[in-house]
């Protein structure tokens, strides 16, 4: 339906509407908000990577000049042991208050266990420094591996694993185990001819924003508590809040600053309630902010993990049997991302035999929490490695490979779901014909990689309200923090519908207090799902308004003609007509100045849960060289490809896509949480975690394959997440066509490279 | 951060008395990039801060053909590398003073402030170490003068005695036929810290091709910058040539002692030393010859 | 202890004068007590660039800067930018190229461009890229900011 529909306002690169306030530096993010006798804090956090708390005493701390209020997590109420859904995945609600403010025990470096409010930060900090906690060091562990060992430090006395759904006995760190099945994979690896077993690990990485967390908190006389902050979803932030801090959501308003990034890292609350805290016993507004080491060693990063894969294929290119068992670390509690990149691992291809076990492993690291496609880009790193090296064994043409494989409408996945339409193939055949894969890569030390990537996406929670001005432009208040330009996507969405210009449409991200119930921005769904609900919205409007003008026309009409009914009014191109009377035509704006006089104002509304969630995939093209004295590796040039369904906003789709590549090549290259023996990061800073900077990289070229999601009405798939699946499998295919090594590690950073070469 | 005094010191006396006065109590500031990180983090806690950007003889930038360069400690690199005669004058040390930090960071950091906070992966002391850069040093018994080479003690240590401050360098004219190069190995193309770093300088002789002087320096494979005395004596008498470079880079990678740490292991530098030695003689090179 | 200073300083081209602590950066108190928000904190270790702003013309990390070293000096901050009736080019570029996405490392991007431009109004990408190595975007992938840069030297270029 949509491929062939011309459109007006979608498809267009208009000014996004919060443009112009955010660069000349007035739009006001968390940590810009300021408030007449505003308290600053500062958050105590744990030296030890594992430890138990004996005792913490606050006397000093309280007593200095300036000091007005310190908690523990005394101050916090008793957490049920019982799961909340917090829209992008469940949460114990235990382990969210024990990790807002440790409870008995310091379960990783940087975990909470005090925080203060004072006059100014600086005096916070010192108080800080002046609370003493008697801890009894315990033995750490760091990685699932060694976490899974018998005779492993235990993070969680008492805990047993839950596998396959069954809870198990033994106490271990091994919080869950699942499978996934479909075949037979025994009987596809007797046809394979080729089989390729691999070992991967990949390191913890953080999402890596330049905004750090923020909270802002008024408890208030009445006990109601009201809190700004920076947030991928202001319902999720009252709905963890309110649980962990015992009182109503009645009780809590959430209203979303603007966020400096998230991508994933600002679903969680960390600072939210302690603030909260620290103004109800001090009576006035506390803010709280992290630091950049704080943002590292407290918050939540992705998880490392250990890949054994296994696949096997016939002679002619046919893989016929996949095989994986994923260890992720989900940090200090239960809860990685093993599942989705169980879902994803081998999901762009139609093998017939598929297996995949799941292993969610605590570790004294920080809780992990989701980071773009979270758990998609660890897992594709061995199987797109695995594909490249059938791909070089078989002698096939790695993309042909992909083609001879690859996974169409109607396909089941190894988690069940059929495919619904998609477009892999079509990603795979515009990187066969892009210019770029057909122009040689020449020079010594170079290579050129590929590697494609699935990410399913999702629908949620979303409430959008029109309201139409008298001038007939219209205000849209929607509830989906706007973290990169997701008000211009559903404004342009609205508009269209309402078949106004673009900058009639005049967008609010409202509070908890101000829009429906709306889940976070993530999982690519702000434009397919909130998009969908300004949608319903917008023809919520043009509904009401063509009862108004029937009605209006019926008035009009003498008597004895056939009652007009909303049916018979037409709208089309900004104008209201009707099929009964060519004659009778009302613009939108004439409409809007109608309002008065034809029962009052008008709001269209909308709350939606869309189920038709479309996949999105990925296909992306890499050029490396390697200094061959160094490791290090260059990025020369890089295409990525994928199925956007319908581009709403063309350059932000391919700013995600840019981005996304961009923090895949960091992960590929040289993020890292690395760590002493002690447990304790040694790289907690924006110098030592070493993310690309503009002169790391190329220009990212973009092709933007549309094949419309017929589960939204524009087309629309998510796209923020696919970009980053594919690049470190892309870019360790590269190394190997550069090098003859196959890397099996992330990252790739240049002592490592140089090892395997000289290996 | 712990509260301190600030005092612009107006003139050297004024701040080695305050120094004098203060003892380890008192730091210098100049560009602030290492100390103000230092006092924020809690790594340092002082009670005075003195800063010499006011004071005129550490402010100096000057520039002639008798004299070479006369660097105040104050200068921040973006000064520097803005002159056009200097930056033409002495590329090899822009090479390091257009790499430490971002653009940002160089609108502050001193070259001086790079030496005084003595890191042994510091950008700017290999290659000072390299032109044979002498270091003015002010106090309380007035002014003496260390080679850069003697200048750092230990990590975050120097020569400085209590009330001593650095206030200048001074770097010699280049001879004829000299050349010099330093280059560092970063996992990133900027922002980050040497991994190893290496200056390397070269005079010819009339022949264009027998070496006269060699000095090569390595950063971050000790605990403090290296004179390597052994490399340049691989090169110096004899003509220039891919084998005597091999042998220079062979006795710098044996005289490195580095540690393992997150940004490096022993054996990754000692191999990346010999790499950086042969690559700034080759650099060095093609400047002394007039070739860049 | 320390007392406060004071200090005297030119902001945007208006005389400011504040009372600061020793201990506290530039940064903080243009935020904190100037309500002059528009410049971010990403990492107060001069490693993300978000804080920039010019002293005296040059490009600095408001991190990296004691308040009271301003005392005397000219500050320029993303506020001062535009002029009332529109924006600066740079700022406009930003806009039409979509060059940012959450937008909090934009002020500082945008300092670092305008400082950049007026030493070197003909960048080649290389140095652009080299100029801008100090500021971290963690969103666009540099790609859209680099060309909206190059985009807006070529317009100050043509109108100058």
């Amino acid at each position: 339906m949509a491929e062939a529909t011309a459109y007006q306002v979608i498809g267009t690169r208009p000014v996004r509407p919060d443009g112009a306030d955010k660069v000349t530096g007035r739009a006001i993010y968390g940590a810009d908000v300021r408030m007449a006798g505003m308290l600053h804090g500062k958050v105590l956090r744990s030296p030890h990577a594992h430890a138990r708390i004996k005792s913490i005493d606050t006397s000093k701390a309280e007593a200095l000049p300036g000091v007005k209020a310190v908690v523990t997590h005394k101050d916090l109420p008793e957490a049920p042991d019982k799961i909340a859904n917090l829209g992008e995945g469940a949460v114990n609600l235990k382990f969210l208050s024990n990790n807002v403010l440790a409870q008995e025990k310091a379960l990783y470096r940087g975990h909470a266990i005090a925080a203060v409010a004072a006059v100014n930060v600086h005096v916070a900090e010192e108080a800080v420094n002046l609370i003493e906690v008697e801890y009894d060091i315990l033995p750490s562990v760091l990685t699932a591996p060694e976490a899974m060992e018998d005779g492993a430090p235990i993070l969680h006395d008492g805990m047993t694993t839950t596998s396959l759904g069954e809870k198990t006995d033994r106490e271990s760190n091994v919080a869950s185990h699942y499978r996934f099945t479909l075949g037979d994979v025994a009987e596809g690896f007797k046809q394979a001819d080729l089989i390729i077993e691999r070992e991967f690990d990949t390191a913890t990485v953080h999402q890596g924003y330049i905004e750090p967390h923020n909270a802002t908190a008024m408890w208030n006389e009445e006990g109601h508590v009201t809190i700004w902050t920076s947030t991928q979803g202001a319902f999720v932030v009252q709905k963890q809040s309110s649980e962990v801090l015992g009182i109503p959501v009645s009780q809590v308003s959430v209203i979303p600053a603007e966020i400096g990034g998230g991508f994933g890292g600002k679903i969680p609350v960390y600072l939210e309630p302690v603030a909260a805290l620290l103004s109800r016993k001090t009576g006035q507004a506390v803010k709280l902010v992290m630091s950049r080491t704080e943002e590292f060693e407290s918050t939540g990063p992705t998880p490392g993990s250990r890949l054994n894969v296994k696949m096997g294929a016939t002679k002619d290119g046919r893989v016929v049997a996949a095989e994986a068992s994923l260890a992720f670390e989900a940090g200090a509690f239960p809860g990685s991302p093993v599942g989705p990149g169980g879902m994803c691992i081998f999901s762009p291809y139609s093998f017939p035999n598929m297996q995949v076990d799941g292993y969610d492993v605590v570790v004294n690291k920080p809780k992990t929490t989701a980071y773009r496609a979270p758990g998609a880009t660890n897992a594709a790193f061995a199987s797109e490695t695995i594909m490249d090296e059938f791909a070089e064994q078989l002698g096939i043409d790695p993309l042909q490979l992909r083609v001879m494989n690859g996974a169409k409408e109607g396909d089941r996945r190894v988690d069940g779901p059929t495919h619904p339409r998609i477009g892999f193939l079509e990603t795979v055949h515009a990187a066969l014909e892009h210019e770029h894969y057909n122009t040689p890569l020449e020079g010594p030390n170079r290579g050129r990689g590929v590697a494609s990537g699935f990410w399913f996406n999702v629908g949620l929670q979303s409430s959008v309200v029109i309201n139409v001005n008298s001038d007939g432009t219209v205000s849209l208040v929607e509830g989906s923090t706007d973290i990169g330009g997701t008000r211009a996507s559903i404004a342009m969405q609205a508009a269209e519908v309402l078949g106004i210009p673009y900058e009639s449409v005049r967008p609010t991200v409202a509070g908890t207090d101000g829009v429906g119930y709306t889940d976070v921005t993530g999982g690519s769904r702000t434009t397919f799902a909130t998009g969908y609900a300004a949608y319903e919205a917008a023809n919520d409007v043009v509904r009401q308004m063509k009862e108004r003008l029937a009605e209006r026309w019926n008035a009009e009409t003498e008597e004895g003609a056939t009652a007009l009914t909303a049916e018979d009014v037409t709208y089309s191109g900004g104008v209201f007509g009707c099929s009964k009377d060519a004659g009778k035509s009302v613009s939108f704006q004439e409409m809007a100045e109608l309002m008065p006089r034809t029962g009052g104002p008008i709001s269209g509304r909308a709350t939606v849960q869309p189920r038709g969630v479309g996949g999105a995939f990925a296909t992306h093209i890499v050029d490396v060289e390697v200094d061959p004295d160094t490791g290090k590796v260059s990025i020369l040039r890089y295409t990525a490809v994928q199925d956007v369904g319908k581009a709403i906003h063309p350059s932000y789709v391919e700013g995600q896509i840019q981005g996304g590549v961009t923090q895949g090549v960091g992960w590929a290259l040289n993020e890292a949480y690395l760590y002493r023996e002690d447990g304790n990061m040694s790289n907690a800073s924006f110098l030592d975690y070493r993310m690309p900077t503009c002169l790391d990289l190329p220009m990212i070229d973009t092709v933007l394959v549309e094949v419309p999601n017929p589960g939204h009405p524009f087309g629309v798939r998510g796209v923020g997440e696919v970009p980053i699946v594919p690049p470190p499998a892309a870019v360790a295919n590269a190394i190997y066509r550069a090098t003859g090594q196959r890397m099996t590690d992330l990252p790739m950073s240049p002592g490592y490279v140089l090892d395997k070469m000289q290996s | 951060m712990q509260t301190f005094d600030y005092v612009a010191a107006q003139t050297v006396d004024e701040a080695v008395s305050l120094l004098a006065s203060k003892g380890d109590q008192a730091r210098v500031l100049a560009g602030g990039t290492d100390l103000i990180v230092q006092l924020r983090e809690g790594r340092r806690q002082l009670e005075t801060v003195v800063d010499v950007k006011k004071i005129p003889e550490a402010n100096v930038l000057s520039y002639d053909a008798q004299n070479g360069l006369h660097l105040g400690a104050a200068v921040p690199c973006h000064r520097i590398y803005n002159d056009p005669v200097i930056s033409k004058t002495y590329p090899g040390l822009m090479d390091a003073f257009t790499l430490i930090g971002g653009i940002q960071i160089q609108g502050r950091a001193s070259v001086g402030g790079n030496l005084c906070n003595s890191s042994p992966a510091a950008d700017s002391t290999p290659t000072l170490i390299a032109h044979r850069t002498m270091c003015v040093i002010a106090g309380p018994s007035g002014q003496r003068e260390v080679a850069a080479e003697q200048f750092c003690t230990a990590p975050g240590r120097n020569v400085l005695e209590n009330g001593e401050f650095l206030l200048s360098l001074r770097v010699p004219a280049p001879p004829k036929n000299f050349g010099a190069h330093y280059l560092r190995f970063i996992p990133r193309n900027e922002m980050d810290i040497a991994v190893v770093g290496v200056g390397s300088s070269l005079v010819l002789g009339d022949d264009n091709s027998t070496v006269t002087d060699a000095r090569i320096s390595l950063g971050a494979v000790a605990p403090t910058p290296l004179l390597a005395v052994e490399a340049a004596a691989a090169l110096v008498g004899k003509p220039i040539s891919d084998d005597t470079i091999a042998a220079a880079a062979s006795a710098a990678a044996g005289i490195a002692r580095p540690i393992d740490d997150m940004r490096g292991t022993i054996q990754q530098r000692i191999h990346l030393t010999g790499v950086l030695t042969r690559r700034t003689l080759q650099g060095a090179l093609s400047r002394a010859r007039g070739e860049s | 202890m320390a007392t406060r200073i004071h200090v005297q300083t030119t902001l945007n081209g208006e005389a400011v004068e504040f009372l600061c602590d020793s201990r506290q950066s530039l940064l903080e108190v243009l935020r904190d007590d100037l309500g002059f928000t528009g410049t971010k904190e990403g990492c107060s270790n001069g490693n993300c660039g978000a804080c920039s702003l010019q002293v005296d013309g040059v490009l600095v990390d408001s991190c990296l800067v004691l308040a009271a070293e301003v005392d005397g000096q000219a500050v320029n901050t993303i506020e001062g930018l535009a002029s009332p009736a529109q924006l600066h080019p740079l700022q406009q570029k930003f806009l039409e190229h979509a060059a940012l996405q959450c937008g909090i490392c934009t002020p500082g991007f945008i300092m670092a461009a305008k400082a950049l431009l007026e030493k070197n109004p003909k960048p080649t990408e290389h140095e652009v890229r080299y100029w801008l190595a100090g500021n971290l975007c963690r969103c666009t992938g540099y790609d859209k900011i680099v060309r909206a840069v190059l985009d807006a030297a070529e317009t100050m270029e043509a109108s100058a």
